[in-house]
């Protein structure tokens, strides 16, 4: 028992570390970045974000008015020229992406063993999600009506 | 009506007699997986076993009567028989349960068993909880205070008591934790029973390695693995309300970040 007691607070042992716990490190050192809990909290915000954003782009689009069959080129311009619908897609664009991704890297995290397998297949996640990303938000940002060749105005 | 018993002895034994008179024996059939790499290779297989028992018995007695009187090589773990060592933890009718809490009554005419999923089966029931405690000892389960010996015990509130007393019914049967989709998936997840021991102790008052806990447990490998299926609460031997305590050192590792 003595002998226990010794190792534990032996002189020779290095100084208590800042936080102090144990007087001695338990374990590893670990990061703090919390990465998880951000990802985790991104995902609780934006599925309530998304709750109202997606619905509401349905009921809008698809159900109010004529419903679906009143959406072509010129429905699409009119509504883009305010700035608000724009960033009302946008934000839906980037958050149902965001949200997508994040939640195939859980299901990635879970079923995905071999380390080289899992990294390919995130890979290939981000990189999509990426792609589809700039696609969308140049269109979003850059749609012109004026500048699409044989469209009356 | 049988004559008015005359001492202690005839007393006992007419209870004896009505209560025998009362449960008949009933017959069960046991399903039990089988798993033996010495003799069998690397696949498992079924038996079935009919015997009679008594209804008020567990299902480990008729495990046990399996063992003892049908075939010898059946293994299985089991300590205590009583739900308090948590040794015989297995999979009943697809259920994860402690095979001393089950009667034979509520499973008749016929129960499947299985070895609980997600850890290395080694011989029929019996399985390997190494990756188990692995993720239990990784939440440095014990009392971390940095005070020095106190005089007397350290005293606590009955209400500071209450904070974490669900957690501290945990008996480590391991039904949670194999109960868990995310745990089948990837053993490196520590598993609701290695958070809800976190739990008991991040939550007791005199206890001072909060911190320490709250940081293993916001890595890859921690609470936020969770899902939230509620299995491990269906789980537990014990009635603890597993999910619930995940979720508060969940809410513990966001709320010390503001």
């Amino acid at each position: 028992m003595a002998a226990r007691t010794d190792t534990r607070i032996a002189p020779e042992q290095p100084p208590p570390s800042p936080r102090g716990v144990l007087g001695y490190r338990a374990g590893r050192e670990r990061p703090a970045g919390g990465w998880e809990l951000w990802t985790w909290l991104f995902m609780r915000i934006s599925g309530i974000v998304l709750l109202f954003l997606a619905v509401g782009h349905v009921l809008i689009m698809h159900v109010g008015g004529e419903g679906v069959s009143r959406v072509n080129f010129a429905f699409v311009a009119t509504r883009w020229s305010s700035p608000f619908w724009r960033t009302w897609d946008w934000a839906l664009l980037s958050l149902a992406l965001l949200h997508g991704i994040n939640g195939l890297r859980v299901v990635v995290q879970d079923y995905v063993r071999p380390v080289a397998w899992r990294f390919a297949v995130n890979m290939l996640f981000y990189v999509v999600g990426f792609v589809l990303f700039v696609l969308g938000t140049v269109v979003v940002f850059t749609f012109a009506p004026s500048r699409w060749p044989g469209v009356a105005r | 009506m049988p004559p008015a018993p005359e001492s202690a002895g005839d007393v006992l034994e007419t209870s004896d007699q009505r209560r025998a008179g009362a449960t008949g024996a009933v017959t069960l059939t046991l399903r039990i997986r089988r798993y033996n790499p010495e003799l069998r290779g690397e696949e498992s297989w079924w038996d079935e076993f009919t015997i009679q028992a008594d209804p008020n018995d567990r299902l480990l007695d008729a495990l046990h009567q399996v063992k003892w009187y049908h075939d010898g090589t059946l293994a299985l773990r089991r300590s205590c028989a009583h739900g308090i060592c948590g040794s015989d933890a297995m999979m009943v009718n697809g259920k994860n349960r402690l095979a001393c809490k089950v009667l034979v009554k509520d499973v008749a005419p016929k129960v499947t068993v299985e070895p609980i999923r997600g850890l290395p089966v080694l011989k029929d029931l019996y399985v390997d909880m190494e990756p188990f405690f692995n993720g239990y000892r990784s939440i440095l389960p014990y009392l971390i205070n940095d005070e020095g010996e106190p005089d007397a015990e350290r005293l606590q509130s009955p209400e500071e008591r209450h904070r974490f007393d669900d957690t501290t019914k945990c008996i480590l049967c391991a039904c949670c934790t194999t109960s868990c989709p995310v745990f089948w998936g990837d053993d490196e997840y520590v598993g609701p029973a290695a958070i809800v021991n976190a739990h008991r102790f991040i939550y007791d008052s005199r206890d001072h390695g909060a911190d320490e806990r709250l940081k293993i447990l916001s890595e890859k490998t921690g609470v936020f693995r969770c899902r939230t299926t509620f299995n491990c609460t269906e789980a537990c031997p014990r009635g603890i309300e597993v999910t619930k305590a995940i979720q508060e050192v969940k809410r513990s590792i966001l709320f010390e970040r503001f």
